[in-house]
């Protein structure tokens, strides 16, 4: 990797963590225009978290300095993840030194974290969602794992850059096990973002939250390390998905700096989009009774376990 | 032993509710009740009251609910520790007034369950704040250590505790809610209310009737328009005063305005609940254009101080006539489109179903009334079964559902939005001329006197007692709360955790209604 590369993936990474509380406000303008609602601006994460980082943390008597080191765990799980997936181009800054399976256990560690702190102050809310979000996240991972499985099985490779090149120097095929394993991944991350119909991300009923109750302990730099942590989850999982299903458009690397511009401008296209079909989604749906959750993940496995048996009975 | 209602010495009481009342001694009020609870009547309310200035001791008042006429009870007890009958063995929610009557005013109910509902350590266990020698500086005194509250505990494998509010994520009121659950679901559901006691029946003390019906429509702001109402049926009972047709039609007009407003938000808080922010959206929207009219053709978005004791306060004018016209057209048409909606939802519709069962069997046991009680099959509505005029022209109470459940209370909603409406345009295609309001009498003295009117979310009463010199000795708005929070304990059961919210929003009562 030569100096200017570096210099790209470095850049790259930085500009993903900087834009991503936008894609956050993207969606819920979406959602505003949706219903009629004239929203609180694209800018509103930011201005939340400028808030956040201006005030002063209280953290509970009963906290241990776990509950303190979690909000860095999962921003750094996740700034960590940004830097693996490629987002503009397939010149990620650690794009070859971890494959899906590395990024399934990066998006576990945060949730353990996550879940270890919400247990550590021992208020009744934390338990039940940290309880509620161990029960999903057993669900999703074997499912987020079928996915990687099968596009793996097509490009024989685990690494995300190599499944957007093999795919995208194809001569353009479809392959139906990926329409399968799209449909899953789309379940699957809107479970993993804690989005409707899973969990409610707007909403101030504590009984009902999976994600939210599990941070309602959380106040001020820890907040909003969460909050951004939550968007860069939000932004990660839309790169992955958009590099194994709508691979095209993303540079490589000895790319010149025209072509790196228009990966640039393609990606934040492909993410606005992204942005209107999640809103729209979430728009039309209610929130599932939480034990219908299962149900739903069982599908997206479901779907992902066909999409890789089309594969293995129809071949590449 | 056995008594009948016919044994005692009823007198009907002057005005437009039919009330017969009686004094009637401690043994003879269990005995009655026992007698019409047997003849599937309903406890409205009950409070107390301290008449010992007067001679006469302390009085419980009593009054039930014999589906076309009500009974209202005086019992009269003069020891200075006052007991009375435990009437929560025949008339469940008759508990929790118990318990508030025994914080303000220190009557015992032998036998009933004696933990404070009202108090919550703010004014000491001896110090009962509407007895006539109570010293206010009692309450501001430094505070007192917090007595544990002792909750009815589940025992059991894997069974604990979830203890929510009264502070809660949202904005909305205070209450606190302990939950015995087993993994998600729920075992029980104890609630503890009372946190938005503020003392309005002690201000109410020594008021004018005049000043008296402003304090009322501030009882529960979502029922500005039904207190008031009341309360002025109350003081016409007492002035003998007939109040004009117009007057009246036009205050059915803003209490149906006022149910159509509720309805609306609820609606939209319902679907919120259950996730679907669209619908939150939209009837907030339809809820707001309400209040605008509102404020265009009343100068006052909820409609207080509307309705004043012997008429209204605003006239309606020729040029509101097609204002209100046309915005009920349009609502109608809007909220049939999102009626389809909420009905095709298949999401929405999984939540609503099954969801919070109310057995009509338990409603009729519990004594639950208004909205939750005709979900559960039950169909009572004062308007229509009290004949309350101007209602009385019109066919009104046939809403009914089934099920019990999130749906249904949802389905009594949108159908009571239409029949609404249907009331509104009757109303105001065929309004009477005439006055707007007379003026009241003198009131009659130390008569005790109810108004009540069925409001949005149930029969509203209150009571009222006025002394020689024209100053409030008494009132008690009640509110439908009362009768309708003992019944959620049980809809909750077998249900599970997150679903409590949808559930609670679909009764929607109300804490500062009940709290005072």
């Amino acid at each position: 990797m030569n100096a200017l590369n570096f210099a790209l993936a470095i850049s790259e990474t930085v500009m993903a963590i900087a834009l991503a509380p936008l894609l956050l406000g993207l969606v819920d303008q979406c959602r505003a225009w949706l219903q009629n609602r004239r929203g609180a601006g694209l800018l509103q994460p930011y201005r939340t978290l400028r808030k956040l980082l201006k005030k002063d943390a209280v953290v509970a008597q009963t906290a241990s300095p776990l509950f303190r080191a979690s909000p860095y765990v999962q921003f750094g799980a996740m700034a960590l993840a940004t830097a693996i997936i490629p987002i503009f181009g397939t010149h990620s800054l650690l794009a070859t030194s971890a494959d899906t399976i590395a990024l399934v256990g990066l998006f576990a560690i945060a949730r353990v974290f996550t879940a270890l702190a919400a247990m550590d102050i021992g208020t009744a809310f934390g338990t039940l969602g940290a309880r509620r979000e161990m029960m999903i996240g057993f669900l999703s991972e074997p499912a987020l794992l079928m996915v990687f499985f099968t596009a793996s099985l097509i490009t024989q490779s685990t690494l995300l850059p190599n499944i957007v090149i093999t795919m995208t120097s194809h001569e353009l095929v479809i392959y139906p096990s990926l329409a399968f394993a799209a449909f899953a991944f789309v379940m699957v991350l809107l479970a993993e973002n804690a989005r409707i119909p899973i969990d409610n991300p707007s909403t101030h009923l504590e009984l009902t939250m999976i994600h939210e109750a599990m941070v309602l302990e959380y106040s001020a730099r820890h907040l909003a390390l969460i909050e951004w942590a939550t968007a860069l989850k939000l932004l990660n999982f839309a790169a992955i998905g958009l590099a194994l299903f709508l691979p095209w458009g993303l540079s490589a690397p000895g790319d010149g700096g025209l072509a790196i511009a228009a990966s640039l401008l393609i990606a934040l296209a492909k993410l606005a989009l992204f942005c209107a079909v999640l809103a729209l989604i979430e728009t039309m749906s209610a929130k599932l009774r939480i034990f219908r959750a299962p149900e739903f993940l069982g599908t997206a496995f479901l779907l992902a376990v066909l999409g890789l048996l089309v594969h293995q009975l129809l071949g590449s | 032993m056995q008594l009948n209602e016919s044994d005692l010495s009823w007198r009907s009481l002057p005005g437009t509710l039919p009330v017969r009342h009686a004094v009637v001694s401690r043994e003879q009020l269990l005995l009655l009740c026992r007698d019409v609870a047997g003849r599937g009547a309903r406890l409205v309310s009950l409070w107390g009251e301290d008449r010992r200035a007067a001679g006469v001791g302390y009085v419980l008042v009593v009054v039930l609910d014999l589906t076309s006429r009500l009974l209202l009870t005086e019992s009269i007890s003069r020891s200075p520790n006052p007991g009375f009958p435990d009437l929560s063995q025949l008339f469940p929610s008759a508990g929790r007034m118990q318990r508030a009557t025994h914080d303000l005013l220190g009557f015992n109910f032998l036998g009933a369950d004696a933990r404070p509902w009202l108090r919550h350590s703010a004014w000491a266990k001896d110090a009962y704040p509407l007895r006539h020698d109570f010293v206010a500086a009692a309450v501001s005194a430094p505070p007192l250590p917090t007595e544990i509250y002792p909750f009815v505990r589940v025992e059991g494998d894997g069974a604990h505790e979830i203890a929510v509010g009264p502070v809660h994520a949202g904005t909305i009121e205070p209450g606190h809610f302990r939950f015995s659950v087993v993994g998600e679901k729920v075992l029980r559901l104890e609630q503890q209310l009372g946190y938005t006691h503020k003392g309005i029946e002690k201000r109410f003390e020594g008021l004018s009737v005049q000043q008296g019906s402003k304090l009322a429509a501030r009882v529960s702001g979502d029922s500005a328009v039904a207190y008031a109402w009341a309360y002025a049926m109350a003081v016409e009972s007492l002035t003998d005063t007939q109040v004009p047709a117009r007057a009246l039609a036009l205050r059915a007009l803003l209490l149906e305005r006022e149910r159509l407003a509720n309805h609306l938000g609820d609606l939209g808080g319902i679907g919120n609940d259950a996730g679907l922010s669209f619908g939150l959206a939209q009837f907030s929207r339809l809820k707001e254009d309400l209040l605008r009219v509102n404020a265009t053709v009343w100068g006052a978005r909820y409609l207080f101080d509307e309705i004043l004791p012997g008429g209204v306060a605003t006239d309606l004018a020729p040029t509101a006539l097609p204002i209100l016209l046309d915005s009920l057209a349009a609502m109608a048409a809007e909220v049939a489109v999102l009626q389809d909606i909420y009905d095709n939802h298949a999401g929405l519709q999984d939540r609503f179903h099954g969801a919070g069962v109310l057995s009509a069997k338990l409603a009729r046991q519990l004594g639950v009334v208004g909205l939750a009680a005709r979900a559960s099959g039950q169909a009572q509505d004062w308007r229509a079964a009290l004949e309350i005029p101007p209602y009385d022209g019109f066919a009104i109470g046939s809403v009914l559902a089934e099920g019990g459940d999130v749906a249904a209370r949802v389905a009594v909603r949108f159908d009571e939005i239409a029949e609404s409406l249907q009331v509104c345009r009757g109303l105001l295609t065929d309004l009477p001329s005439g006055e707007i309001s007379v003026a009241v009498g003198k009131t009659r003295a130390d008569e005790l006197a109810v108004g009540g009117i069925e409001g949005w979310r149930g029969p509203i009463l209150v009571g009222l007692r006025v002394a020689a010199d024209g100053r409030i000795a008494r009132c008690h708005p009640h509110d439908p709360s009362w009768l309708n929070w003992p019944a959620l304990e049980h809809a909750i059961i077998d249900n599970i955790v997150p679903d409590f919210p949808l559930i609670n929003k679909s009764f929607n009562l109300s804490y500062s209604g009940q709290d005072l």
